[in-house]
């Protein structure tokens, strides 16, 4: 099974990337190469196999109720590509 | 004609009332100026890192007991994953396969039918920023100053039947986080959100309808509305042979209908997974047991309690349990009139809630307050003031509350007459003014007794006792009939 | 005197004598730094701070004799660190013009040690990468042989190191992004356990994997900044609580009865012969050191860079997101709409290998492939985990080659992202368990290209990693060398 050109489309439609017409037939070879790389683990025997999605197993710590952030905003918005009266701006979302 | 059936599923988001955010520690107070209660967490810098925050933990927990829901001891922490401006990781760490609760139910009562409705969950997430399309012309403003307070979405299993029933359960839900005081409950600054899945069948048909997801129905008012204007909707598409299409939908109270949110939701894959910056989160039975201890008695507990051991009616009982606060009131003011428990719920639930209700102000604002009414209870209760005294008193007490009960009583001329040889000189005179009334009595017509108290009292001006009043006449109309 | 390649406890002595003062010695470090720029080792130097750093130093030194071991030594961070007031790339155009409004936990522990910051190193776009090529900063060289790459993603602080441009530098390892470029680099390199150094402030590739790591010319020196590094941090809800690893303390305890496991899977087909002739004579300094050689199997590690290649990506399909030109980074000025402007950012903002991993990323999440994938992944990740467990019931450390290859020419691989990927090979599946694992100088190949030398220790046991070594160092002397031109 391979990665066809409409799959980079809906992937990339996801992760919102834009890729052009020009670059999808090369994203859609280099992806099934590297599928068919990731698919060598299918034949690994999984049955009954806990996954372990992080390192070790470890348990969360939580932290107690406290206010311990200050926000300096100018700072934080000094970086910003576009603000406004405080608020960070973006392109009009029409609802 | 088709008879209709509607299946109702609500989904409600309560804000916990945290003093930090559940991955920062930034403030949550609500209100302050833009983005500065984002901290650097809250923007998702490079680099930053999500630490979870204990007292959204308990909260939800104390949740999940309070409904009868288990506590699963392990639940994981995913990421939903979307593009969003307000949304600043791109994606939002909620709980998806493995919620804190599980289960648990909330009863609703309407007209008198009382009725379970089952939870199918309850999970913990952070909310998102604030989009503000209308304040310039060309741009959308983001504040992110919402970004990360805790939320508990709490999901029902879709039993509910009527769009009254979904208000009931959203006050039933609003009165029980606000007693167990996870959640302020104020929904106009949205600490309280509901969205409802809605669908409709023929009764007697199991199989459920195409639904439709409403959002921003956030007001008790506008759930009922709300969800009655889709059921209606649904229900004219259905008989004119169309289809139902699954999709988010918006409710316009504006104009009471609902319109569809298309481009918003379409084809969404929120790529859940476990957020690998959180290991599982675990909890031990210990302190499961610990958070119960710190749990009140219950709305319906308290209710029960009213009515088995105050002797209350269910009715009184109901609406004094409405909320922690009204039931707070009641037992405070109860506390100056232990014997009298039925005088002192009627006296909040009708005369003290007709000037509430005149002012639209809550039990915590009454101008009175619960001393007041109690003692003012206790003395219409002994007799040193009748019930119109009363009235005058709460009113005078509702203007003037810092005017004390004794001087009122005094200045107003409040109290009833005791003093028998008075009493004794009003009835003499009535019974001289009236002679046929008296004969019609003694000749066995007991219910011109009343008329003769009345004008006994109202000689008094209503200061006499009315039962010494009827007392007296009785025994001096005996004296007529032996002689 | 001339300082230059020493390792860090002399040039510290050094220093508390007044031999030499910390701002000459980053005078000296800068003057190098610009004779090897060819290298393209740094993306962003900080000449101005670092001197008024020394200066501060040298003038406390002056009233107090007994200043921090550290105090005054230059180091660099790979450009992945935040650093406040600094910029911190992570190699990409989308973070082209991000100076961070605060310092990652490793920056600032290292600060408070005194050390000196030269700047920040060039490396992989967001780490993604074994050849420090896919930099939006243009390739970093080998100093071996300028026409080769360096290894990646930590390239630039391997490079720096090992021209002696810095005595010591920070990188991170997700898959192998220290111990590659250590042993392409001919240096010594460590990962230390998952959990043991902050990763607040470092910018996340995959949260399950990242670990910051360091680059030194021996082990002692990584003894000595790794205590140094390590640490629990509240910040980090995956910050191991535990006490510090204290690797100087034992460095020198000689390792009796030493076993070795020596893993039959890695030097099966696609290892480069001449790099396994290095390893096996290795092996054989250490039997003749006194350790035991053991045969081992790790039947599932021919898995790992396929389950390595599903977690990776999906999780830096998520950690990128952040990245939309709203907040901070890059916004394309093309965008009309919404939609447009995060699409533009993000397409002109990364490059095409990291583009690549975020749609493989999307790709194993997404609605219908999870379970094929990811939970697959998922789970082939705990066998993986479990025949490490297995293996260290018959030895104390593992050892194999960490490349299968020396240094390749720049460019040889960049086509094909396949075979850039089985550069990992050897190194991933440590990352998948989360163990501390570290590569050191094993020799060289026909071609005169650095071979490094894999050693993997139980969870937790970075102290017998560096005694190790520390041992083989004392006995060999190929962590002496360094390229000609930058002796
Ligand atoms: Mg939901
Ligand atoms: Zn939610």
């Amino acid at each position: 099974m391979s990665i066809s050109k409409s799959d980079i489309q809906a992937i990339a439609s996801l992760a919102n990337l834009e890729v052009d017409e020009s670059s999808l037939e090369l994203y859609a070879r280099e992806l099934s190469e590297i599928m068919g790389m990731i698919r060598e683990m299918q034949s690994i025997e999984t049955d009954n196999i806990v996954p372990m999605p992080h390192p070790q197993d470890m348990e969360l710590r939580l932290r107690a109720d406290e206010i311990t952030e200050e926000v300096q905003r100018d700072e934080l918005q000094e970086i910003a590509p576009k603000t406004l009266d405080g608020l960070y701006l973006v392109p009009k979302v029409l609802e | 004609m088709t008879q209709w059936e509607s299946v109702i599923g609500l989904e409600v988001h309560i804000q916990l009332q945290t003093k930090s955010k559940i991955f920062s520690g930034a403030s949550t107070k609500f209100g302050s100026d833009p983005n500065k209660q984002a901290c650097l967490i809250d923007v998702a810098l490079p680099g930053v890192l999500p630490v979870c925050n204990l007292e959204a933990v308990r909260m939800a927990i104390k949740f999940g007991l309070a409904v009868g829901g288990t506590i699963n001891h392990k639940s994981i922490f995913e990421r939903k994953n979307y593009f969003y401006p307000d949304l600043p990781k791109g994606y939002q760490i909620s709980q998806f396969q493995i919620p804190i609760v599980s289960g648990g139910s909330l009863e609703t009562e309407v007209d008198g039918n009382v009725q379970v409705v089952n939870l199918t969950r309850a999970h913990l997430e952070e909310d998102a920023g604030k989009s503000l399309h209308d304040q310039f012309d060309d741009a959308t403003g983001i504040d992110l100053n919402r970004a990360g307070t805790p939320l508990l979405e709490i999901v029902s299993e879709p039993e509910i039947r009527s769009a009254a029933q979904a208000a009931d359960y959203m006050r039933k839900m609003r009165n029980l986080v606000t007693y167990i005081g996870i959640c302020d409950g104020n929904m106009q600054e949205g600490s309280l959100r509901c969205d409802a899945n809605i669908s409709i069948r023929p009764v007697g048909v199991k199989e459920l309808g195409i639904r439709t997801e409403l959002k921003n129905i956030n007001s008790f008012r506008f759930v009922e509305r709300g969800i009655e204007v889709e059921i209606d909707r649904q229900i004219d598409i259905l008989e004119s042979g169309g289809t139902i299409v699954q999709e988010t939908r918006l409710y316009d109270s504006k104009r009471n209908l609902t319109r569809s949110m298309r481009g918003k939701e379409d084809a969404q894959d929120y790529r859940y997974f476990p957020d690998p910056d959180l290991p599982p989160l675990v909890v031990s039975s210990q302190y499961i047991d610990e958070v119960r201890k710190q749990l009140p008695e219950l709305p319906d507990a308290r209710k029960q309690r009213f009515i088995t051991e105050l002797g209350l009616s269910a009715s009184d009982a109901r609406q004094l349990t409405q909320s922690r606060e009204i039931a707070d009131y009641f037992e405070d003011a109860l506390q100056y009139a232990p014997q009298n428990a039925k005088s002192v719920a009627n006296w909040i639930n009708v005369e003290l809630a007709s000037y509430l209700n005149k002012f639209g102000l809550g039990i915590q604002d009454s101008k009175v307050s619960a001393k007041q009414i109690g003692t003012l209870v206790s003395c219409v209760c002994d007799s040193t003031i009748s019930g119109a005294g009363g009235k005058v008193l709460l009113q005078t007490l509702w203007e003037n509350p810092e005017l004390s009960i004794d001087s009122v009583i005094d200045e107003k001329g409040l109290k009833l007459i005791e003093d028998s040889a008075e009493l004794e000189r009003l009835v003499e005179q009535v019974i001289d003014k009236h002679p046929e009334q008296v004969q019609k009595i003694l000749d066995g017509n007991q219910k011109i007794l009343g008329f003769l108290v009345g004008q006994v009292m109202k000689l008094s001006k209503g200061k006499a006792n009315p039962k010494s009043v009827s007392e007296i006449l009785r025994s001096q109309l005996d004296v007529f009939r032996r002689n | 005197m001339n300082l230059i390649g020493s390792d860090i406890s002399q040039i510290s002595t050094a220093l508390q004598r007044g031999e030499v003062s910390s701002v000459e010695l980053c005078k000296e470090y800068f003057r190098r730094i610009s004779d090897g720029s060819e290298l393209n080792a740094f993306i962003t130097l900080d000449e101005e701070g670092a001197l008024t750093q020394a200066e501060a130093v040298d003038q406390s030194r002056s009233h107090d004799a007994t200043l921090d071991p550290l105090a005054g030594i230059p180091i660099a961070h790979k450009d992945i660190f935040c650093t406040k007031g600094l910029l911190t790339t992570c190699g990409s155009k989308i973070l082209g013009n991000f100076v961070s409004p605060y310092d990652a936990t490793l920056v600032s522990m290292l600060k408070e040690r005194q050390t000196i910051l030269l700047g920040k190193t060039n490396m992989d776009e967001f780490a993604m990468g074994s050849s420090s090529e896919h930099s939006y900063f243009n390739p970093v060289c080998n100093p071996w042989d300028a026409s080769r790459v360096p290894g990646g993603s930590s390239g630039g602080s391997a490079a720096a190191v090992a021209a002696n441009l810095v005595p010591a530098a920070t990188g991170t390892d997700t898959g192998g992004s220290v111990r590659q470029p250590a042993a392409l680099c001919g240096i010594t390199g460590i990962k230390p356990s998952y959990g043991r150094v902050s990763r607040f402030g470092m910018v996340a590739f995959a949260s399950s994997l990242d670990q910051a790591g360091l680059f030194t010319k021996s082990a002692k020196d990584a003894a000595m900044l790794l205590d140094a590094m390590c640490g629990f941090d509240s910040k980090d809800s995956t910050s191991l609580n535990v006490d510090p690893p204290q690797c100087m303390q034992s460095l020198n305890k000689s390792p009796d009865n030493l076993t070795i496991g020596v893993p039959e899977e890695y030097f099966a087909e696609g290892l480069d012969a001449s790099v396994g002739e290095v390893i096996q004579s290795a092996l054989s300094e250490f039997e003749s050191l006194g350790a035991r050689l053991v045969k081992l199997r790790m039947p599932n590690s021919k898995a790992a860079i396929a389950c390595y290649y599903v977690i990776a990506p999906a999780e830096a399909s998520s950690n990128l997101s952040r990245f939309d030109g709203v907040r901070y980074g890059f916004r394309s000025e093309s965008g009309n709409d919404l939609r447009e402007m995060y699409r533009k950012s993000r397409s002109e903002g990364f490059g095409p290998e990291v583009q690549r991993r975020i749609m493989i990323g999307t790709y194993v999440l997404s609605h219908g492939y999870y379970d094929a994938y990811y939970l697959k992944a998922q789970k082939v990740r705990r066998l993986i985990s479990d025949d490490y467990n297995q293996a260290f019931k018959k030895c104390d450390l593992i050892m194999g080659p960490t490349t299968p290859t020396t240094a390749f020419k720049i460019s040889a691989k960049m086509d094909d992202p396949v075979l850039m990927y089985l550069n990992d090979i050897y190194t991933a599946a440590v990352n998948l368990a989360g163990l501390p694992a570290m590569s050191i100088p094993a020799g060289f190949d026909a071609a005169g290209l650095p071979v490094g030398l894999h050693i993997v220790s139980p969870y937790l046991q970075e102290a017998k990693l560096l005694q190790a070594a520390h041992h083989f160092q004392q006995h060999t002397d190929y962590h002496l060398q360094s390229p000609v031109k930058y002796s």
